[in-house]
């Protein structure tokens, strides 16, 4: 059976099983959804989103959508994929079913707990009604499969005024007791005004089995809060992950979506900024460094209604092997949305003739008095600069990395939690294949 | 100082009509309206073709009736009814003619009209000119100087009877019958065109340039331009085009296919100025039009193009640069206003070794208009050590129109270097201030900063045609809100 029609058949069976009341709300963006996820399909390759990344080969798996068990693990298993340094509220997933024993929740000064609570709960039927599902949609068929199926994931509530003590990290694990796993992890995250917080987000497989993984994020921003999120995707060759984030902002709010992407086998993130005030500043940045045959493609939209906005956009990537990249960046500035500042960099490396790079950097113009623009580079390391280092006594390959690293720099700077950017210093030496023997 | 206001501005520019909006009261012979293979094969005859060219062109008709209209462009525009459409009008009167004093007085009106008399052309400047009015070449000029060097010029028409060998052996070869719906279109009932042929290192010795009108109300036009440039040689090749003004949509599709071998260059500039519709949007050219040429080792292809015409524009002149060290170039200004809408831009595509592109685009979008531009750079895996530079601008004349940009870079090769920009600007208030305050009225002014922001491209228009295009600019910007 094909994964479509075996998705459209479980969807009842998964209604009964779970203690959703038939008559509330989320029932019924529950059935809409599948509706439209059954209208739609999955999208193939004619379709213009998705031209570079195919997911045929993804579909073809006899995915296994329940779970048969609850597995457990234990803390040394997860420990190193946590920043265990830092004190931070913790939400575990494993195999889509939340951890209690393993993670650090609170109702204190927000509500940093689960969306399964949530959903159940009467006292937040208020919010469920007002915020969830209302940015993310049905505009794509995965992100409306994922509403349809929406049972678990982090739900996060900041009240105004708060700053939250410290980071949020949101962690979803694969065990792979199953031979091929679908999990679709679903987060609603709301700040509000004058509130600030910072989320780390990671998906990660224990195993060798394959593990597909369709998340949707939405994020509500205040006014003059100010959201850090950051998204390490550093998953095992078997696995792919489809991320869907959408970040709706009010005035004077600062929303920043940092993206790491080193491994997994494909991963596809769509990023959506939407604005609902003036004098919103959104940044979104990103690295990317693969090997092998992993395929990443970064989808962006920004899209500019109101008047003296900014959107700052920088994403590398350095691709070896025959790994594939794609960037797809979409900037609309709206008739409305005068003196908006809108850039967008997107510089790329190939390591080696095989590695594919596609970009589309695209601008949608409507308005007169606006300052837009975007670059887009590819190329090689610089023969000289690299000549240098070696007339130094820098071994060829540490001075490509360091070289490298230089490149990705700029978006490394950009991480605001220094223990963060410790790991990810670490983690990207490592996919250089080098261990330079200092901090960098 | 005159207080010219951006009010005056904008009702000088509805009341500016469109200069070349005349009819030529000429008695044309033209075909009943509708599409079938007896058409095709009637416009066949009437051309006196052999049979190859009849089966190549009913071939491609067959294939077009698979096919769909694509809809994938930035354009909205009502689709053409290709069966209201008469495939084929020429006028009358058509004998071989041995001067230029055998062309009908009205005819010649025409260009006196338009500015480009072929008798003064002839005697004044180094122009062999070749003009098609509706679909139908009617005058070559300076044929007998071009072929004591070799160089063949001459409707193409003309050159499947004379020359079928060459014809045979390229048509199609670079944009086949099957590459989309309007090439196949235009293979099934394309009536005229252009041919030349540059032999091994000749250099011509002066522009050749086509020039083209509809004239006929409810036609298409259809021309086919075949450009080959053997060995060595090189041609700069000119083609212009305008229309009357008319309530209805004409259609324009044509093809264009360039051929450069080992060494050769080719350098075609168009200055595209078909009628653009009034200032509510109503009437207007549909231009759809393939262009692209192939370049084999060493040789160079550069496309200048000076769009400010058409009610909608859909075209994307291409280079494959399949030739070791070989060069594409493509410079463009796209200016809309009104209602106009252009999606334009180019494909390069990097096949051999050491090959290089240059893509620099302006697009100027004024009143209601729309332009895109849409490019693709693609470098294949064994493409090594391949460069691209990419420019695109735009510039937004008021808060009505809209300016995008649609860059597809596709690359596989690790030693290729590509770079991509893009800016989108409005004319500065400071500019402009600073302009007045040096006693430069607004409109000139605009007129200054438009002319400097487009010079990168201008300047690659060979003499002639330079000062036509910035007079047209001018023109077509009159009075757009700065």
């Amino acid at each position: 059976m094909e994964l479509k029609d075996k998705l459209i058949a479980s969807f009842i069976a998964f209604e009964n099983k779970g203690s959703v009341d038939l008559d509330s709300a989320i029932h019924a963006i529950r059935t809409k959804a599948i509706q439209n996820f059954e209208e739609e399909g999955f999208p193939s390759k004619k379709d213009e989103e998705w031209k570079y990344t195919n997911l045929k080969s993804l579909l073809r798996q006899d995915y296994s959508l329940f779970n048969k068990k609850d597995n457990t693990v234990d803390y040394n298993t997860i420990k190193p994929y946590l920043i265990s340094d830092i004190d931070s509220y913790n939400l575990i997933f494993i195999d889509g079913v939340f951890n209690s024993f393993l993670s650090e929740t609170t109702h204190d000064e927000s509500d940093i707990c689960v969306l399964s609570a949530a959903l159940s709960k009467p006292k937040y039927n208020i919010l469920i009604d007002n915020y969830f599902n209302t940015i993310a949609g049905d505009k794509n068929s995965l992100s409306a499969l994922n509403t349809a199926f929406t049972k678990e994931g982090a739900y996060i509530n900041i009240p105004k005024n708060t700053i939250v003590s410290k980071p949020i990290q949101i962690l979803n694990f694969s065990t792979g007791n199953e031979k091929e796993v679908l999990l679709q992890p679903r987060n609603l995250i709301m700040v509000g005004e004058n509130s600030h917080v910072q989320i780390i987000e990671r998906h990660q497989n224990l195993s060798d089995n394959c593990t597909f993984t369709n998340a949707v994020t939405e994020i509500f921003v205040n006014k003059r809060a100010i959201v850090d999120y950051y998204k390490i995707q550093n998953d095992t060759d078997n696995s792919s992950l489809i991320d869907s984030t959408f970040v709706q902002q009010k005035q004077h709010s600062v929303a920043s979506v940092n993206t790491f992407s080193f491994g997994g086998k494909l991963t596809r993130n769509n990023l959506e900024f939407q604005h609902e005030g003036e004098r919103i500043t959104s940044n979104l940045n990103g690295i990317s460094i693969l090997k092998n045959s992993q395929h990443v493609d970064n989808h962006t939209l920004v899209e500019h209604k109101f008047p003296n906005c900014e959107s700052h956009e920088l994403y590398k990537g350095i691709y070896a092997d025959s790994s594939t990249g794609v960037f797809n960046g979409k900037v609309i500035v709206r008739r409305a949305a005068q003196k908006t500042n809108a850039f967008q960099q997107n510089n790329n490396i190939l390591m080696n003739d095989g590695a594919t790079i596609n970009a589309k950097p695209q601008l949608e113009i409507f308005a007169d008095d606006v300052k837009c623009s975007h670059g887009c580079t590819i190329g090689q390391l610089d023969e000289s600069a690299l000549f240098y280092m070696q007339s130094r006594g820098i071994p060829k390959k540490e001075a490509k990395a360091l070289l490298l690293y230089a490149f990705g720099n700029d978006v490394i700077e950009k991480i605001k939690i220094p223990q963060l950017k410790t790991i990810i210093t670490g983690l990207i030496a490592d996919k250089l294949g080098v261990n330079l023997g200092f901090d960098l | 100082m005159n207080k010219y206001t951006e009010d005056d501005l904008k009702k000088e520019l509805e009341t500016q009509e469109y200069e070349y909006g005349f009819y030529t009261d000429i008695e044309a012979d033209k075909f009943p309206v509708g599409l079938n293979e007896d058409i095709v094969i009637a416009i066949s005859k009437k051309k006196n073709e052999p049979q190859w060219m009849t089966d190549w062109r009913l071939d491609a008709f067959r294939i077009w009736k698979t096919m769909e209209e694509p809809d994938w462009s930035n354009v909205n525009y009502t689709k053409p009814d290709f069966q209201a459409l008469s495939y084929y009008s020429a006028p009358i009167q058509k004998k071989q003619l041995d001067s230029l004093d055998e062309v009908d007085p009205e005819l010649l009106k025409t260009f006196e009209k338009l500015g480009i008399s072929i008798g003064e052309q002839k005697r004044l400047s180094n122009v062999a000119m070749d003009i098609v009015i509706d679909s139908v070449s009617v005058a070559t000029t300076f044929k007998k100087t071009l072929a004591k060097k070799g160089i063949i010029f001459m409707p193409i028409s003309e050159a499947i009877q004379e020359h079928p060998e060459l014809v045979r052996k390229y048509i199609g070869s670079v944009v086949p019958k099957t590459d989309n719906f309007y090439a196949a279109l235009n293979s099934a009932v394309f009536s005229d065109g252009s041919f030349c042929y540059i032999p091994k290192g000749v250099s011509c010795p002066m522009e050749l340039s086509t020039y083209f009108r509809i004239n006929e109300g409810g036609t298409g036009q259809f021309e086919r331009t075949l450009v080959i440039a053997d060995e060595g040689s090189f041609v700069s090749y000119l083609e212009g085009c305008t229309a009357p003004s008319r309530d209805e949509n004409q259609l324009h599709a044509a093809v264009v296919e360039l051929i450069a071998m080992d060494k050769a260059e080719i350098k075609y500039s168009t200055v595209q100025n078909w009628y653009p519709g009034n200032s509510k949007g109503v009437g207007g050219v549909y231009n759809f039009v393939t262009k692209r040429g192939i370049c084999h080792d060493y040789a160079k292809i550069s496309w200048t193009q000076v769009e400010t015409g058409s009610a909608v524009t859909w075209k994307y002149p291409s280079c494959i640069l399949k030739g070791d060290y070989s060069v594409g170039e493509f410079y463009s200004i796209a200016v809309t206003n009104n209602y106009q809408q252009a999606d334009t831009g180019t494909k390069m595509i990097h096949l051999g070794k050491n090959t290089r592109s240059t893509i620099i685009s302006k697009g100027i979008s004024a009143g209601h208009s729309h332009n895109s531009y849409r490019g693709l750079v693609k470098v294949a895996k064994n493409a090594s050590n391949a460069r691209n530079f990419t420019q695109c601008d735009s510039l937004l004349m008021g808060d009505l129109c809209g300016a995008h940009t649609f860059p597809y870079i596709e690359n596989k090769s690790a030693s290729s270097q590509i770079e991509h920009e893009a800016t989108t600007s409005k004319i500065g208030e400071d500019q402009l201030f600073y302009c007045n305050q040096r006693g430069i009225d607004t409109e000139k002014a605009i007129a200054l900063i438009v002319n400097g922001f487009s010079k990168e491209v201008l300047n690659k228009l060979p003499m002639e045609f330079a000062v036509e295009a910035q007079k047209l600019l001018e023109i077509s910007l009159e009075g757009s809100v700065g």
